[in-house]
């Protein structure tokens, strides 16, 4: 009844009163109520014990939002979500988490079989209740955990959550914190500015490499991050950090609406690399209870000769909105932008990126690769800008898309903007469908349709499969073949 | 053993193959020549599996059994193979990666453990190197920027790997010179064998040269008109198919 205690520990940390909040609740209740206004605001700030600063900063960042409209230029169709129909809070342990695999969807089960996931790490995934007390013995995670934070610690890494940083780090977050992503930004990353739940923070001091790859797996295994994940990444004068995030396993959660926010900041000759594989629930076959993922992620290349490079794999959610960006403000800083979206069934993806060129000499590089099954639609939107004094800019974008079937679309949508005569920018783009000959080609060697697919497919996205870090390429190749089971035949 | 049985083929209710028996028992090395257009890239698709075209009579056997229900892959691990007269580019997929995909493909269906990754490198590059296939070769994304007689030497090489007991070689000969033509023919040799038949699809007598065939079939207008010896082969390189064919006469 571990679980159960830990309810109750927490409930009673609260110190709750009830006229404070224009709400009541007790022991049984691991949500707040649905709905948003001021009280939630001042719920969450108070339940994570946050200092006054960070309850202005969300409050400020509420009134804003409740001057914003949805944006709707994406080429994404769906209901909009009732915003006052929605938990805004949920305690990391949920009454209706299933008790065990047996309850859970034997679908997701099955693919968790096809990824090689032990038992375990598949009650963890599925949500199983006090799955995390096992995670613990498996893993033999104090001694994993243990060491890789006594590793870290002896670099000067500070690498925990967000709500720890923000009472433990002050000063960095503070200064930090919405400086790459402004609470005004847009419509979800204010949303999340107001209401953020939990995710990571990492402050790499300068001239330290980071030891290990950094992976919010030994994050998420100890707390929920919640729908509203918030991560902030720094990375000081000369230093670097490789980051992973997410999770090649379908991950079963009940919030329909995702809004994360991520911002990155690299300082002089600093260097970041964020990798992402994004797996949510996409919905059944009629398209019902996909997760909406409007995801906020930027990256200042503040200093010189800095570099941020991001990576994505993004195979599941119903609806996909995100365009992880490089603001190269420093001289000669460097953008890279890698990514694989591949939406099958009723999917539909909304992805690209935005190179903001505004120091001197900068260069940003987009590879691109969508592949569209079923009857979904992928969209490739990117932006290249350089502003004026961007003297030497030089951009080169390639864009490749991939058509499975002849019920589903691909779209590209580059926008470029070049203010500075000096400026080179390079667009490529291809559309192309598997051919006939190359399906019988593999399958008169023995591939039956599906892992001639796969193998087809994994071709088409290699470039981007190599920027992966090792431990994720192999997982991701499986990922794509299990992604697209079903599109053919 | 294959055996096909008053095989009619049509593609788009076009008639392409109208008739055709034949039967290749264990151990033969059967080859088909024939002009043009006459229907000997087709019999060979139609055994592999390929989609496109209509069986609108006859049966095709293999040891015994319809495959016409079989899907290509299934076809494979039954033991027939298609050695493709212009092998496919898969870009980004390393030859490595095909070759070893396929073989554990293969081996799945065949109900045989998968090959451990030494022993699968072990296997793949003892036969590469049989058949003069250089390593970098095999880094390389399958068939792309392969020279003619690259890719050939591949398709033996697959064959070798993926263990068939019926070989169908379709025009193995074109694009190829004559070194070339005698190291994709050693490599075939080597794998003729008591329980490995092979159906040989040429367009010219060179190739019998080297591969010497058990039998000949000429085929023109999708049938097969005239069976006969090795010599058979030497008699057409003289005559032409002007003979057999009205079109040509």
């Amino acid at each position: 009844m571990a679980a159960v205690k830990e309810t109750i520990d927490q409930v009673k940390e609260l110190d709750l009163d009830k006229y404070k909040y224009g709400f009541t609740t007790d022991i049984e209740t691991v949500k707040a109520p649905k709905g948003l206004n001021e009280d939630i605001v001042k719920f969450i700030s108070a339940k994570k014990d946050e200092p006054e600063w960070m309850l202005e900063w969300r409050m400020d960042a509420y009134e804003r939002w409740l001057t914003m409209k949805e944006p709707e230029w994406a080429k994404v169709e769906y209901e909009k979500p009732d915003f006052q129909d929605l938990y805004y809070y949920a305690a990391p342990k949920s009454s209706e988490a299933p008790k065990s695999l047996d309850e859970v969807d034997p679908e997701l089960l099955a693919t968790y079989e096809k990824l090689g996931i032990p038992l375990k790490e598949q009650e963890v995934l599925a949500g199983v209740e006090g799955a995390k007390v096992a995670m613990d013995v498996v893993f033999d995670s104090v001694s994993v955990v243990t060491t890789f934070k006594e590793e870290l610690a002896k670099a000067g890494v500070i690498f925990c959550s967000i709500s720890e940083a923000i009472k433990e780090h002050p000063e960095l977050v503070q200064k930090y914190l919405g400086s790459v992503v402004p609470k005004s930004d847009n419509f979800y990353a204010t949303l999340n500015s107001a209401v953020f739940s939990d995710g990571s923070f990492v402050y790499i001091p300068p001239g330290v490499r980071c030891p290990m790859e950094l992976s919010t797996y030994f994050r998420i295994n100890e707390e929920n991050t919640g729908q509203f994940e918030r991560t902030l990444i720094i990375a000081d004068k000369g230093s670097y950090v490789s980051y992973l995030e997410g999770c090649t396993a379908p991950m079963r959660d009940e919030n329909q609406l995702h809004a994360a926010v991520v911002e990155l900041v690299a300082l002089d000759d600093a260097e970041i690399k964020y990798s992402t594989v994004q797996n949510w629930y996409p919905g059944d076959k009629d398209g019902k209870g996909g997760v909406f993922n409007f995801v906020t992620k930027r990256g200042d290349c503040r200093g010189a000769n800095s570099k941020i490079s991001w990576t994505q794999v993004e195979t599941g959610s119903a609806i996909t909105w995100k365009y992880p960006s490089c603001i190269l403000r420093g001289d000669n800083s460097q953008g890279e932008f890698y990514s694989i979206a591949i939406s099958n069934g009723l999917q539909q993806v909304d992805s690209g990126t935005k190179m903001v060129h505004l120091g001197k000499n900068t260069s940003s590089r987009i590879i691109s690769k969508g592949i569209s099954a079923g009857k979904s639609s992928n969209t490739y939107r990117g932006l290249v800008s350089a502003h004026k004094k961007a003297s030497g800019a030089r951009n080169f974008t390639q864009c490749d898309s991939l058509l499975i079937g002849d019920q589903c679309s691909a779209h590209t949508v580059p926008y470029i903007e070049a203010k500075n005569s000096t400026a080179t920018f390079e667009h490529e783009a291809t559309t192309s469908k598997i051919s006939d000959d190359q399906m019988f080609y593999a399958q008169a060697r023995g591939l039956n349709e599906e892992e001639a697919v796969a193998l087809i497919v994994n071709g088409f996205a290699r470039e981007v499969i190599q920027q992966l870090p090792m431990e994720f390429m192999a997982e991701t190749q499986k990922l794509i073949g299990i992604s697209l089971e079903g599109s053919v035949g | 053993m294959l055996e096909i049985k008053n095989l009619h083929v049509e593609v788009e209710g076009q008639p392409i193959l109208n008739g055709i028996d034949l039967v290749i028992p264990d151990g033969e090395v059967h080859a088909i020549m024939g002009p043009n257009g006459s229907g000997k890239s087709t019999l060979s698709y139609v055994i592999a599996g390929k989609e496109e075209y209509d069986i609108t009579e006859g049966d095709i056997l293999y040891n015994g059994e319809s495959i016409l229900e079989m899907d290509p892959a299934e076809r494979v691990a039954a033991g027939l193979f298609l050695a493709f007269q212009y092998p496919i580019e898969i870009p980004g997929v390393a030859t490595m990666t095909f070759l070893r995909t396929a073989i554990n493909a293969v081996r799945k269906e065949r109900e045989q453990d998968e090959l451990s990754i030494p022993d699968m490198m072990k296997l793949i590059q003892g036969k590469a190197k049989d058949l003069g296939v250089k390593p970098e070769m095999l880094k390389r994304g399958l068939n792309v920027g392969f020279s003619g007689g690259e890719k050939k030497r591949m398709e033996i090489l697959q064959m070798a790997l993926l263990d068939p007991g019926m070989c169908i070689l379709d025009e193995t000969d074109s694009g190829l010179d004559i070194d070339a033509l005698r190291i994709v023919s050693e490599g075939v040799n080597a794998l003729r064998s008591e329980n490995r038949s092979m159906l040989v699809i040429t367009h010219y007598q060179r190739l019998l040269n080297y591969i010497v065939p058990d039998k000949v079939h000429v085929m023109t207008d999708g049938k097969i008109v005239r069976t006969g010896g090795k010599e058979l082969a030497l008699e057409l390189e003289d005559a032409g198919y002007a003979e057999y064919d009205e079109e040509l006469a």
